[in-house]
């Protein structure tokens, strides 16, 4: 039986030290070691997209990354999207929009599109579209959800 | 998941000393993409060895003499993001950005695309006819193997037990050439290809006349397949000769024998071999005529 393993690791700007199975994935960690629960499991195999946490600032499926593979890196969750000032303006315009329905999606809509607009101030409806487009839901239709991202990238460009 | 150990090794030595450590089944890790899928649908494995560690497995540069070189690890966003291979690979663009998702194109890299040797996976195509070449490393010491080598069968490559896949290197594009890759899929995005295929072509001073042309496809073999034939076709003809251009298509049906499935059948993927050989040769004289 493989013993646990000692990881360092930085969530949402904290230094973080965990134990864990090589065969855990960073998504078992954080729901169920860490308590971080707002990262949900959908899929479980890379398609759909609500396991989303941002590492080294780079959207990537926490299902898809084993816990080991934190040691070293920079982790931001949903947990960590919010500031002490009150919600990200992605997260007001998601309410603004009602852009969710069930809310299962919405951590790792909330989560992928700020990868993007971290990166890109001002980007096309298309471009968003595209970008997150592997991030799955199954209530809105989407339309909310692109709207309610441009509207953020609008209200963060002021 | 079963439970199995976990080593990362922070240089190739350490990684080969621990590949020939018989340590049982050994999977290893890059972006994880497919491995850590395969692991979920019940592949077992005693040791994961992750590759991310060694600065080779990771790297991206270019120079001119030696052209592109790219880890294994190396994921396909970072590829796609690398300014050299915006200006100069956009080939690698066309396959690494159709892949998954933006989150799989985070993680997932060539070199995983390479060893999963899936026979519809979307970049050795364009990676063959850019004249790649695979770095494997094992207990000898290195050796290369040209790109449309490395694939045996579905799912199966030249690694030999200890070796692993450590870096890919694709040289400097000669002046007037171009590349291009493409796949037919039944929707927009996020999907595996029915068919696909790449090509590049290197043209005369005039851009007039195809002085060099390789072809290859994908999804319609057990193995990507470099065409010759369709290549040949091409050589010595003029970049508007419609005769060639059907000749090239012509071989790669011809080269195709694809199987039937839940994406498409035999028939469907003689024909797309055709069509997409076509826009593929089309696509790249294209980019050579505006380079």
């Amino acid at each position: 039986m493989p013993g646990k393993v000692h990881v360092t690791t930085t969530i949402n700007g904290e230094s973080v030290e965990f134990l864990c199975e090589p065969r855990q994935t960073i998504l078992e960690v954080l729901r169920d070691q860490l308590d971080l629960t707002g990262t949900k499991e959908g899929c479980s195999n890379g398609n759909c997209g609500a396991c989303s946490i941002l590492v080294n600032g780079e959207v990537i499926d926490s299902c898809l990354m084993m816990g080991v593979e934190a040691e070293g890196q920079e982790l931001t969750t949903i947990e960590g999207v919010a500031s002490a000032d009150g919600l990200h303006p992605l997260q007001q315009q998601f309410l603004e929009h009602a852009a969710l329905q069930c809310g299962i999606c919405t951590p790792g809509f909330i989560v992928a599109a700020k990868a993007l607009l971290d990166q890109e101030s001002n980007p096309s409806e298309e471009r968003i579209r595209l970008y997150l487009a592997g991030n799955l839901c199954r209530c809105t239709g989407y339309d909310k959800i692109v709207r309610a991202v441009q509207d953020a990238a609008s209200e963060m460009a002021e | 998941m079963n439970a199995f150990d976990y080593e990362a090794p922070q240089s190739v030595d350490e990684a080969i000393s621990l590949l020939s450590a018989g340590n049982g089944n050994i999977g290893i890790l890059a972006g994880g993409t497919d491995l850590i899928a395969q692991l979920k649908e019940g592949r077992k494995i005693d040791l994961m060895l992750d590759l991310k560690r060694i600065p080779e497995a990771t790297a991206l540069s270019f120079d001119e003499d030696s052209g592109l070189s790219f880890g294994a690890a190396t994921p396909c966003s970072q590829i796609y993001g690398y300014d050299v291979v915006q200006s100069r690979y956009p080939a690698l663009v066309d396959c690494t950005s159709l892949i998954g998702s933006i989150q799989i194109q985070n993680r997932g890299s060539i070199g995983g695309n390479f060893c999963n040797a899936s026979p519809a996976a979307d970049t050795p195509p364009a990676v063959i006819v850019l004249g790649g070449t695979c770095r494997i490393a094992g207990p000898n010491g290195t050796r290369e193997v040209a790109a449309e080598d490395f694939f045996t069968g579905p799912g199966q490559s030249v690694l030999q037990s200890g070796e692993f896949l450590i870096s890919i290197q694709v040289p400097t594009p000669a002046a007037n050439s171009g590349a291009f890759f493409l796949r037919f899929i039944p929707r927009n995005e996020m999907d595996i290809a029915v068919a696909n295929a790449a090509a590049s072509v290197v043209l005369d001073s005039e851009k007039t006349t195809i002085q060099e042309a390789r072809v290859a496809i994908g999804a319609v073999a057990p193995t990507p397949l470099l065409v010759a034939d369709a290549g040949a076709a091409l050589v010595g003809k003029a970049v508007d000769d419609e005769d060639a251009i059907e000749a090239a298509c012509a071989a790669s049906r011809a080269a195709a024998r694809p199987i039937s499935d839940m994406r498409g059948t035999i028939e469907q993927r003689i024909h797309l071999s055709g069509v997409l050989t076509r826009r593929a040769i089309q696509g790249a004289i294209q980019r050579a005529k505006e380079s």
